[in-house]
């Protein structure tokens, strides 16, 4: 199949506005005759919902856990992106876009990231009108920091609980549709397959996680609002929950997965405890705003940190990139915090770990706040508990964590921190509308693969997703059900329906009926040791033979030996997790296979064989300028499509932060 | 801070639905790591029931990082256990020490029955939030972000009222079964603010009668809402719920 981007005509700044007055609508009489499927309620899903459900759309939304209100999105602590430039710091749509496009180190659509550059500014009004609380100054506008990889104030943000405060928006507006009867929602509901008829998606079959029962729901169109697939790596940022089964099904049913094996591993995680650990915790990125990333000078340096003179610190960062300092991109800071501890130069009992030092903001702050208050001749501590108390209104509930999960108090010891894995930049192929190749199947938000190239910047998730949904896919689904508005809704006992759910539940009875010796849990866990050793933060062609035939070997050990207690007719959150793992196992597989034909280094990808001479990653755009969409065709079986990215604005460069 | 291992005694409430009746079960665990957060000890009860060929306990967790409001375990007669604005997925086992006793029940209150174990069925929350929980705000019609300045000392009050994670302490805690601090958090975020004036009155009436319909019980300020609040949600806010809500009846409108 041809892959075609379906990017409009014309100069970059005014594809969208082209797109927008000559797409085909939909009239309100005939939306109401429509029905859409959205799957998954976090910024991407609870807006497209409530959008659509606005427009006078039927929609019914599902989420797996107990509320719309829990999608992982909530734990996006950070901020947002907005090219409102209101710091008056020279920040505009075009700053924006190029940041997001050099930061994905060349390997994302132009078109798709300009729009989304540009539809960034609606999003802040839109929330501000629905009641998100933003931090504001003491003049009543609204406050701003930076984040990695930009040289602007453009992030908008609510304390460390941004993510909350937009989901919690789109939320309301979600519950609103549905007191107004345009919204169904079934929560507790996971779904486990799309239902494609004559070629297009026509719905979906979900397990209602409470009574075990398979439900058929018809839909003229299904949004996959769903998420990524961090959890690959078992361990991750990413919620217990958070699963790939949905995008998998899709991709299945003939959807193209794209770049797989573009994760992000986040700098600024708080280190690994034990065997025990089943999660892991993120440290804001805006944390580096202020914190100061170091290490110790001299090898297995015993000392505690406050008693190691300045001049016998290495705050890397500031050294090797002394333009960004601690603000580099994440595949930037990640890289060189896994060098300096692979070098010998690791801190805390693991020595797999740096310090995220605060004592110069402290400082810095109690200076600022002294002379605000006019205080004559302050002593240090006066200093230092004023700016403590101005670092604890920015960051308090981060700090505050750290201390619970650590039982160490940030505020008087450096924080630890090491990277973990946090986003996947891959996802399923979507083309400028968001619709994947199936027609009438759409990825938004992190789910699909658009925006973020190789490498995603900081509060650029929580802009992708909202725009997603608030912005495009109201326009862009429109442009395609105009031409179905004949279609009338297709019975359930329809024989596709009837396939799709007996197929469905052939698995579940079969992956039952295994009643082996080895936990769900085990088999996760073993899986994602090899993900992280060998398609992680260093990947080399050896290791990626190794993984693959390993991460088959553990998949059909899976299939004969896992163990799931309970019953399928009931609820069971064994049997839930054993499905998404059994999916996770062949996942795994693509990522190493995607990883293995890229040989360059980019963004979050970095393969060793690949690099500069001091380190850094060497990418190669005569070769691999393109986008890997991966066709399924039987068990391990992929079929390389390749999109070639053509850049028409954007000169690309070595990606440079120095 | 020095880390040990422990031995542990847990008395853990299991039902199988809502149609069944429950009892608690002994169970023992051993080798806990102080450094295990409380839902990763029971991973490890979990998996040892697996391994035992036994169901294992069935409770709600997903972010596990305090933020997601799924967690709700009553640990030992505390709502999220005894860590100060905790939630259940936040307490470390540092807390505990070799050999003791825990006990953990779901949520009790009539409006979140019970699903199995320690799962409950909080649906009643998003069904009071759909009765008047929001601003009425349709997408892409709105004035530009700075256009409306807002006093910073009022949106940080918002949004300390908007902190909430909707996860059920509050009720779990109360002898009443009241909802009163989630309800009063919701009405207080968007009352504080000047674009939820408009709907104030009937939102701050929808919201109580539809807290009422679900069979949540009444407030007779106890406080216990308050201080088992994962979030530190304040009382302030159900005075200012009252407020609200007398306003709105008082100038006639519908309740």
């Amino acid at each position: 199949m041809e892959l075609n981007s379906k990017i409009p005509a014309g100069p970059l700044e005014s594809k969208w506005k082209t797109y927008k007055s000559t797409c085909k609508l939909v009239n309100p009489a005939n939306k109401r005759q429509i029905e859409v499927i959205v799957v998954g309620t976090g910024l991407a899903g609870a807006s497209a919902a409530a959008s659509l459900g606005e427009m006078g759309y039927k929609v019914k939304a599902f989420c797996f856990q107990d509320s719309p209100r829990r999608a992982h999105s909530i734990a996006a602590q950070g901020g947002i992106n907005a090219a409102k430039n209101y710091q008056n710091d020279g920040d505009s749509t075009y700053r924006l876009f190029y940041d997001t496009i050099k930061g994905g180190d060349y390997r994302a659509r132009e078109g798709n990231v300009y729009r989304l550059a540009e539809v960034s500014a609606n999003i802040i009004d839109q929330c501000v009108a629905q009641g998100v609380p933003f931090a504001r100054e003491y003049g009543g506008l609204l406050s701003n920091r930076s984040f990695g990889g930009t040289q602007v104030q453009r992030t908008f943000y609510a304390a460390g609980q941004t993510g909350q405060q937009l989901l919690i928006g789109a939320y309301q507006g979600l519950e609103r549709q549905i007191s107004l009867g345009n919204v169904d929602m079934y929560s507790r509901h996971e779904m486990l397959e799309v239902v494609k008829i004559d070629g297009k998606a026509r719905g979906i079959i979900a397990r209602n996680l409470v009574t075990g029962e398979l439900e058929r729901h018809f839909g003229h169109a299904v949004l996959l609002c769903t998420g990524g697939y961090g959890n690959v790596f078992y361990l991750s940022t990413n919620a217990m929950g958070s699963n790939v089964t949905a995008a998998w099904k899709a991709h299945k049913q003939g959807a193209y997965f794209g770049n797989p094996c573009f994760t992000q591993i986040h700098p600024t995680c708080i280190p690994v405890s034990g065997d025990h650990q089943s999660k892991l915790t993120l440290m804001s990125e805006s944390l580096r705003n202020d914190g100061r990333i170091w290490v110790p000078k001299q090898k297995d340096d015993k000392r505690k940190p406050f008693d190691i003179p300045e001049e016998e610190r290495d705050y890397y960062l500031e050294r090797r990139y002394p333009a960004f300092g601690n603000l580099v991109p994440r595949d930037v800071a990640s890289r060189a915090a896994k060098e300096r501890c692979d070098a010998g130069y690791g801190v805390g009992s693991s020595k797999m770990a740096v310090y995220l030092d605060f004592a110069s903001a402290f400082e810095r702050y109690g200076h600022v706040e002294v002379r605000k208050q006019g205080i004559a001749n302050a002593d240090k501590a006066t200093v230092y508990k004023l700016g403590v108390a101005v670092v604890k209104e920015k960051y308090g509930n981060l700090f505050d964590m750290y201390a619970k999960i650590t039982g160490e108090d940030p505020y008087q010891v450096p924080m630890r921190i090491y990277p973990a894995v946090h986003y996947t930049m891959g996802g399923l192929w979507v083309d400028y509308e968001l619709m994947t190749n199936v027609p009438g199947l759409y990825a938004l938000g992190e789910a699909n693969f658009s925006d973020h190239g190789a490498n995603r910047l900081g509060a650029s998730a929580l802009m992708q997703g909202l725009a997603d949904g608030y912005f495009v896919v109201p326009y862009t689904l429109g442009n395609n059900l105009a031409d179905d508005i004949r279609t009338k809704a297709i019975p359930t006992d329809h024989p596709a329906f009837v396939q799709a759910e007996k197929d469905v539940n052939d698995r579940i009875e079969r992956m039952m009926n295994i009643k082996g010796k080895e936990s769900v849990e085990s088999f996760h866990k073993r899986l994602g040791k090899i993900m992280w050793d060998k398609c992680g933060m260093g990947r080399n062609a050896k290791g990626l033979t190794e993984a693959i035939e390993e991460i088959k070997a553990l998949r059909k050990e899976f299939w004969a030996n896992v163990r799931i207690p309970g019953e399928v007719k009931s609820f069971n959150p064994e049997l839930d997790k054993a499905g998404r793992v059994a999916d996770f196992l062949e996942l795994g597989e693509l990522m190493c296979i995607d990883a293995l034909q890229r040989n360059e280094s980019c963004g979050g990808h970095f393969r060793e064989e690949y690099q500069t001479e001091d380190g850094e990653a060497l990418r190669d755009d005569e070769k691999y300028m393109y986008v890997a969409a991966w066709e399924y065709k039987g068990d391990s079986q992929y079929e390389l499509h390749k999109e070639p990215l053509n850049y028409e604005v954007v000169h690309t460069s070595a990606r440079s932060y120095k | 801070m020095e880390h040990y291992k422990m031995n542990l005694t847990l008395k853990v409430w299991r039902q199988k639905s809502k149609d069944f009746k429950g009892h608690f079960e002994t169970f023992k665990v051993s080798d806990i790591s102080s450094e295990m957060s409380f839902l990763e000890m029971f991973d490890v009860l979990n998996e040892k029931l697996v391994a035992e060929g036994k169901e294992p306990v069935a409770f709600d967790h997903d972010c596990r990082e305090g933020i997601c409001g799924m967690c709700s375990m009553y640990i030992n007669g505390r709502a999220h256990g005894p860590w100060h604005e905790t939630t259940t997925c936040q307490l470390h086992m540092r807390e505990y020490k070799d050999g003791d006793t825990i006990v953990v029940e779901p949520w009790r209150a009539n409006s979140f029955p019970v699903i199995r174990d320690l799962v409950v069925d909080r649906s009643a929350f998003d069904r009071i939030i759909a009765a008047g929980g929001y601003i009425s705000v349709n997408t892409g019609n709105a004035q530009d972000a700075n256009a409306l300045p807002i006093d910073k000392q009022k949106a940080d009050e918002s949004f300390a009222a908007a902190t909430c994670i909707g996860c059920g302490a509050c009720v779990a805690a109360c002898p009443n079964t009241s909802a009163m601090l989630f309800v009063s958090a919701k009405v207080s975020h968007l009352a504080l603010l000047p674009q939820g004036d408009p709907e104030r009155k009937t939102r701050a009436t929808n919201m109580i009668h539809q807290m009422d319909t679900e069979g949540f019980g009444s407030c007779t300020n106890i406080g216990a809402c308050e201080a088992e609040c994962p979030k530190g949600i304040s009382l302030e806010n159900i005075a200012r719920l009252n407020r609200e809500y007398i306003g709105a009846v008082f100038s006639g409108s519908k309740d």
